[in-house]
């Protein structure tokens, strides 16, 4: 009960002493303000692009693999080039082979021109893939179907496309059975799938999926990457023993001896993450390593001009302590006059680091959550009751007599 | 003097030694002073002759070098910090030349102070502080900051503030130093009152027109007692 009358009765002096001095109060606290938005935008960013990734990884699969000459982890281009495409006839042999493989589809992509009357999109994801695609990397439909074995089989000119796609080519009426220009070459809508919404400012809802075979038949020569077989395994605790079945039964496809490396990538959802995770963690350890200098200097700014403060309240110190004011009254009133400096940078940072977040969120993603808030102001509270303890201490070493005589 | 009345300040012996490192300063060379409850004493002399050394001793501002000061019963000369802290609070209030009041705080809070030190509550201390003010005449004016006063208002309320903890002695050094003859003579006349109702008033001054308003005259010179009397009254 007294603790809590002597922190209202020294925050009352604090915000006092901090109202008669505004402008000292605010540029002193900018080096916090600046600190605790960095870490916050730091924390803010970081955890926006992993949960952005993470989602976006999950229309990748998690219980999914990726074969295709290209290994997604590796930047050696020169070695990789050189490597020899895949061949359709892996899928049958990794079905027939292997009892890790629930689904199996090839895939081929690649960017073409698509039409429709007079309206055209460029560039637009195309992607040639078999019906177990569908299982592989599941899609949901706002309309319409996906395509079936016998479609592929005959090479039948069908199309499921992005929500964007219909929405551009087909603004006012539904995309269903209507003929569709690719690359100049006409398709059937069958089915269009549900929105997905953007990834790293890039929509996702701008592809069209036709079957395989006609994807070779029209578009060979088109595909700079190449053949991929995307496999899903029968579970996400699974996908290890996948990886290792898939990699032995290729390496003997491919004629591969003992002694030579693997010339084809084994992509997986959990790789990527694995990468991309220790990559964000150094953008995160630098970031907080920044905005903790920052709040050093703040810090140090703190302190300097607590020191300045009790030198002109040396008459104030006498006084108080005349008036019996002990050791730790007069600490205790420094102290807390610095960490509430502190805490108000602390949440004018916080603030401005949620209007930034806010403004910058449509083309970066960003996650706040709300203990953010909480630990930016605390820790910037922290770092006031640090920077204040000498000053504080040094005023209350004062003896009333000399600071009475100050006057 | 009637014989009832108790020793409030009993100094014996006391001595003040600075020591400026290279010369050592003997501020007091042996004081022994005691004042009863209800005494109205003025301690005079000129500069240098220990008088602030006196006061700050007496307000248990500083501790003596050696010697004993008994303050309503408590040995005080060689208390610590913290203790002194606790008899300035309970057993002194304190008046100053230049009426140190805290310039952005009203006056109702400036009384306040001393019981914010002392632990009260606040609505006691707003209460305590009330009355205080209305025994010095500003009833009126609790909500004004210093510089909304006039020179006077400002030493009333520095006395309200000495007043509120019912302290056992007032002491007062130079009350009316900043203060023109006509407001100077009022705040006697405020000292006067204070002292009627029983209170121990310790005045530090180097005026005679403001010591002859005291019942007793203690004159320093080279830190010792030079003179010690009665004031007598002129009608």
């Amino acid at each position: 009960m007294r603790f809590i009358t002597d922190l209202i009765n020294g925050l009352r002096i604090a915000f006092g002493a901090l109202r008669s001095n505004k402008l000292r109060a605010g540029l002193t606290t900018l080096g916090i303000v600046i600190g605790v938005m960095t870490v916050i935008m730091m924390v803010v960013i970081v955890m926006g692009l992993n949960r952005a990734l993470k989602s976006q990884l999950d229309f990748l699969g998690a219980e999914t693999v990726f074969v295709s000459r290209w290994d997604w982890q590796s930047n050696n281009w020169r070695d990789m080039i050189k490597r020899r495409d895949m061949e359709l006839e892996y899928i049958d042999a990794l079905r027939d082979e292997s009892s890790e493989i629930e689904a199996i589809s090839p895939f081929f992509d690649t960017q073409m021109n698509v039409s429709y009357r007079g309206a055209e999109m460029s560039r637009i994801n195309v992607q040639g893939v078999s019906e177990e695609f569908f299982i592989t990397n599941p899609k949901e439909l706002a309309e319409g179907r996906q395509f079936t074995s016998s479609e592929v089989r005959r090479n039948v000119p069908v199309t499921v496309i992005g929500q964007e796609v219909a929405s551009q080519l087909f603004p006012d009426q539904s995309a269903l059975g209507k003929e569709l220009k690719i690359g100049g070459w006409s398709f059937e809508v069958i089915g269009v799938t549900s929105k997905y919404g953007k990834v790293f400012g890039q929509s996702w809802d701008n592809f069209c999926i036709i079957p395989y075979g006609i994807f070779e038949k029209r578009f060979a020569g088109q595909n700079f990457d190449g053949l991929t077989i995307v496999a899903k395994g029968r579970g996400e605790d699974r996908v290890d023993d996948l990886t290792w079945e898939v990699t032995g039964i290729m390496r003997r496809l491919r004629h591969l001896d003992p002694r030579q490396a693997n010339d084809f990538g084994i992509n997986t959802q959990s790789a990527i993450l694995d990468q991309f995770n220790q990559m964000t963690a150094g953008v995160y350890a630098g970031g907080i390593i920044i905005g903790f200098i920052s709040l050093i200097v703040g810090g140090i700014g703190i302190m300097n001009i607590m020191l300045v403060s009790v030198t002109e309240r040396t008459a104030e110190i006498g006084l108080r302590k005349a008036l019996g004011a002990k050791r730790w009254n007069i600490a205790w009133q420094f102290l807390i006059e610095s960490a509430a400096i502190c805490a108000i940078g602390g949440i004018a940072g916080v603030a401005l680091a949620a209007g930034v977040s806010q403004a910058i969120n449509s083309f970066l993603p960003t996650d706040m959550p709300a203990w953010v808030v909480g630990v930016g102001v605390l820790f910037s509270a922290v770092v006031g009751i640090f920077f204040g303890l000498y000053p504080s201490l040094k005023a209350a070493q004062l003896s009333p007599i000399e600071a009475l005589r100050s006057e | 003097m009637s014989s009832e009345r108790r020793a409030i300040i009993d100094i014996q012996e006391m001595r003040k030694v600075y020591d400026l490192g290279a010369v050592k300063v003997e501020a007091l060379c042996g004081v022994s002073v005691t004042i009863l409850e209800n005494d109205y004493v003025a301690i005079m002399g000129p500069s240098g002759s220990g008088k602030s050394t006196l006061m700050n001793l007496i307000g248990c501002l500083d501790t003596p070098t050696t010697g004993e000061y008994i303050l309503a019963g408590e040995r005080v000369a060689h208390l610590s910090d913290r203790q002194l802290a606790e008899i300035r609070n309970r057993r002194i209030g304190f008046v100053f030349q230049t009426f140190n009041l805290l310039p952005r705080a009203s006056a109702l809070q400036n009384v306040e102070l001393p019981l914010v030190y002392a632990g009260e509550s606040p609505s006691e201390r707003r209460r305590r502080a009330k009355e205080a003010l209305e025994a010095v005449g500003l009833g009126d004016r609790m909500k004004h900051k210093p510089n909304e006063m006039s020179g006077g208002q400002r030493q009333r309320v520095a006395i309200a503030r000495a007043l509120v903890t019912n302290p056992s002695i007032i002491l007062a050094d130079e009350p009316t130093g900043n203060l023109d003859s006509k407001t100077g003579e009022e705040i006697m006349q405020l000292f006067e009152k204070i002292y009627a109702q029983g209170n121990t008033i310790i005045l530090v001054t180097h005026e005679e027109d403001i010591a002859r308003h005291a019942r007793r005259v203690v004159r320093l010179r080279d830190g010792l007692i030079e003179s010690d009397h009665i004031v007598t009254r002129a009608a």
